[in-house]
């Protein structure tokens, strides 16, 4: 595989791992008013994403740096047409991040609540906006922004709801699955009409949106969703959280499908890429250091493994 | 006012305030981890105590490091487009190098840390703080190699108008970054060590006032026989002998910081040095804006304050040789015109003469203040008598002398970063050439605007939160978790004092 088309590929997967990790996060962030009643109860639903969610964001800051170093002409035409967008989208991580890591060392009840709407808005901001910005890449278009905005925030809400019923017992995990069969009846129908506009885009340079295998991953990935919908009714929570999971990842296939192999208007990867002699080392570099990183993230999610209970955070 | 200015603004805004909390961030993890270690090694409760008290205060402070260093990474491709065009082959491997080797490291095995306290074997948990502390000091050293090759460009060429890497090693161990690598984290070892006395100092003072019978004037220690060991130690937070000068369990972290700042600050003045010796090769601008140096001058003076002149001296700390020319600003001007075509070559002289003198003056007091408390406090070998107490002067002081250290960091990074204007890239691109064509005054005007306010809040809770858990003071038992009272009156807990709680 030429290099360019191998780096393009590593930052599709970065912003694959960052939509389906910080997409839970989002969607638990954006949940706790709804699943909790009591301080114990909002303690468990956060604690679900309390050790992973600062890992998680490295996917996304990891994608970004690496566009910088492989694509920096791509890096640089997407942060500076999407000012504003990123702009509020840096404005949500800093408050979700601020009010995640605060919120259990502050001690009024005022203040907590001050954290929960940092946690909700810095949620929902990034949920909404990269569904909106990159819809927009594809169909430069304000309707099909705000249709990949609402799809991408449902699909949050899902996924987060989901993994909540996942990761906890009780009432909480109850109240999750509601929410979840709830945030579907949006999430499904946007994700047919947005993901169906993916290979239908035309994309920026007509490339590869119409490749069957772009429809395919975009077709698939209603089905899994519709099937992640399915096992969460079934009470299959560790199924249906495989199942959005996946759905994410086809999405994000399509998406990156589409892109390829112009990501921005008007640019090409080759014309955006850095020199071989940049690739070439950050390729060894990259392929020896992904495993660790791999290892001990997944290393996490075990050692926290257990279902939370309210009241024993 | 155009874009230019305001992305200008923006930067430095948005860096020097990062830049408030990644030090302290780098230097008290480090602190918080040998304060676990000791704990790990001797058993030591009070260890413990002290462990989960700073952590606490790391923690709140390493909140902001992660969040506001988000933006950094950003705001090259939003407003810097034509520079991260011109650059990225070469500037973006290592900031793509520090997410992939550092942020991950740091960012997944502090949630391991936070939350692992009664999930991993102890010894597991304690590496897991090392390995989260690695990550930081790592993360500072592909940014500052990133930061370096702006001042002194290597290892690239420019291959149809954009740079091209061709040595990533060179990059890597840029000599300016080498310099700069150890005087910043040894610099954040200061800024973290004075946090460290400033909370210590100020915890004497108000146990010292709490209990006025057990502190005595310093040296005197007729009556030591008696105290101590009587039932004023059965107090509560009194922990063993430590408690005899009524410096409770803050005798042993001021100690260690003391020493930390004292070693720390000998590694920033002799990596300065180091520093000052690389200007006068590669940025002799930069160095003659410090020096306020007009003209060329062989066997130049050092001028502390403007009037005053030590002869030769800066001649000599330059390069090592009395005699030797340092070029002035003015000079080096009409040299850059003719090799770089017209224009202002200059920085702001003012800014940078006066940083430098901020740097130098508040980064050594912090320095003479921690020998100071060494002596102070130097324990008596082989001699029965306990170790000398900490005078109460000296705990009242490092309160005050709380702001010095990052004031300095501040002033060093503005110096390193105004004094490299009008330049982006050394010789390469100019500032001005940088910015974003596509994006339109307003929209920084906003940016700047939202994230200008969007801080100013965040720096007010966090300092309100860090003063409110300082005056709480480290947990009483912090091994057993105590249970909060299943109470009804969970929305009118405003008026309750600090409960114990575990780390989270």
């Amino acid at each position: 595989m030429e290099l360019t088309t191998f780096w393009f590929a590593v930052i599709a997967f970065l912003w694959t791992g960052y939509f389906v990790l910080e997409g839970f996060d989002f969607g638990v962030g954006m949940l706790v008013p709804v699943l909790s009643r009591s301080e114990a109860e909002r303690k468990q639903v956060l604690g679900t994403i309390g050790p992973v969610w600062d890992g998680n964001e490295v996917w996304l800051i990891t994608a970004v740096g690496a566009m910088f170093a492989a694509f920096p002409a791509w890096y640089a035409g997407l942060l500076s047409e999407f000012y504003l967008p990123v702009m509020l989208v840096l404005v949500g991580l800093i408050v979700r991040g601020v009010g995640l890591e605060w919120r259990g060392k502050v001690q009024h009840s005022s203040d907590r609540a001050w954290c929960d709407t940092g946690v909700l808005v810095g949620s929902a901001l990034p949920a909404f906006l990269w569904g909106a910005v990159f819809a927009d890449l594809l169909r430069n278009s304000a309707t099909a922004a705000l249709a990949g905005g609402v799809f991408s925030l449902s699909l949050c809400l899902l996924h987060g709801a989901v993994f909540v019923a996942l990761k906890t017992t009780g009432p909480v995990r109850a109240r999750a699955r509601r929410a979840a069969l709830i945030a579907a009846v949006v999430a499904v129908p946007s994700a047919v009409v947005v993901l169906s506009g993916i290979p239908a885009s035309g994309g920026s340079a007509a490339g590869q949106s119409g490749a069957v295998w772009v429809w395919a991953c975009a077709l698939t990935s209603v089905a899994a969703l519709a099937a992640g919908v399915a096992l969460t009714w079934r009470g299959r929570d560790g199924w249906a959280f495989a199942a959005t999971a996946s759905s994410i990842v086809l999405a994000s296939a399509a998406l990156f499908g589409a892109l390829w192999p112009a990501p921005f208007p008007g640019l090409t990867v080759a014309e955006a890429a850095s020199g071989p002699y940049t690739l070439g080392v950050l390729t060894w570099i990259g392929l020896i250091a992904l495993p660790f990183v791999l290892g001990y993230q997944a290393w996490s999610y075990w050692v926290f493994r257990k279902r939370l209970t309210a009241g024993a955070s | 006012m155009d874009a230019l200015d305001l992305a200008r603004w923006q930067f430095g805004i948005t860096t020097v305030y990062h830049f408030l909390f990644v030090p302290l961030t780098i230097g008290l993890g480090v602190f918080v981890a040998g304060l676990q270690t000791a704990w790990h090694r001797t058993g030591k409760e009070h260890y413990l105590r002290l462990t989960k008290f700073f952590g606490k205060l790391f923690l709140i402070n390493f909140a902001m490091g992660v969040v506001t260093g988000i933006v950094q990474e950003f705001q090259f491709g939003m407003n810097w487009s034509e520079y991260s065009i011109f650059v990225g082959d070469v500037f973006g491997a290592p900031l793509a190098l520090e997410a992939l080797l550092a942020f991950f490291l740091e960012s997944t095995f502090i949630g391991l840390w936070i939350f692992g306290w009664d999930k991993l074997p102890k010894r597991v948990h304690l590496a897991t703080i090392w390995i989260a502390v690695i990550g930081s000091n790592l993360s500072a050293y592909f940014i500052l190699a990133a930061n370096a090759w702006m001042k002194h460009p290597v290892g690239y060429e420019v291959v149809d108008g954009r740079a091209r890497m061709t040595d990533l090693w060179a990059v890597l161990t840029n000599s300016t970054a080498l310099a700069q690598v150890p005087h910043v984290i040894a610099g954040s070892f200061v800024v973290a060590g004075g946090f460290v006395l400033a909370v210590c100092g100020y915890n004497i003072m108000r146990e010292r006032r709490a209990h006025p019978g057990e502190t005595t004037p310093h040296g005197t220690h007729e009556a030591h026989g008696t105290r101590g060991t009587t039932s004023r130690a059965l107090l509560p937070g009194g922990t063993g002998p430590a408690r005899r000068d009524g410096a409770g369990i803050w005798r042993t972290p001021m100690r260690a910081a003391l020493l930390m700042t004292a070693i720390a600050g000998a590694l920033v003045a002799g990596t300065g040095d180091l520093s000052a010796k690389l200007l006068h090769e590669q940025q002799p601008m930069k160095l003659a804006a410090a020096e306020g140096l007009e003209r060329d001058t062989a066997g130049a003076p050092f001028s502390p304050v403007p009037g005053v002149e030590v002869p030769m001296l800066l001649s000599f700390l330059a390069t090592n040789d009395p005699n030797a020319v340092i070029q002035g600003t003015e000079d080096l001007q009409a040299r850059f015109e003719k090799q770089f075509g017209p224009g202002d070559y200059r920085p702001n002289l003012p800014v940078v003469f006066w940083s430098f003198r901020v740097m130098i003056v508040f980064g050594l007091s912090t320095v003479g203040l921690s020998v100071l408390g060494l002596w102070l406090t130097r324990g008596r070998r082989r001699d029965p008598r306990p170790p000398r107490e900490v005078p109460d002067w000296f705990a009242r002081i490092c309160l005050p002398a709380l702001p010095l250290p990052p004031l300095a960091m501040i002033a060093g990074w503005l110096l390193s970063e105004v004094g490299r204007q009008p330049w982006t890239v050394q010789g390469e691109l100019l500032t001005a050439a940088s910015v974003s064509p596509g994006v339109s005054l307003t929209e920084v005007a906003v940016s700047l605007a939202v994230f200008t306010a969007l801080y100013g809040a965040l720096a007010l809770a966090e300092v309100v939160l860090l003063v409110r858990y300082v005056k709480a003071g480290p947990e009483p038992t912090p091994v057993v978790p105590v249970p909060s009272p299943p109470s009804p009156r969970d929305s009118r807990d405003d008026d309750a004092r600090l409960q114990p709680t575990l780390m989270y």
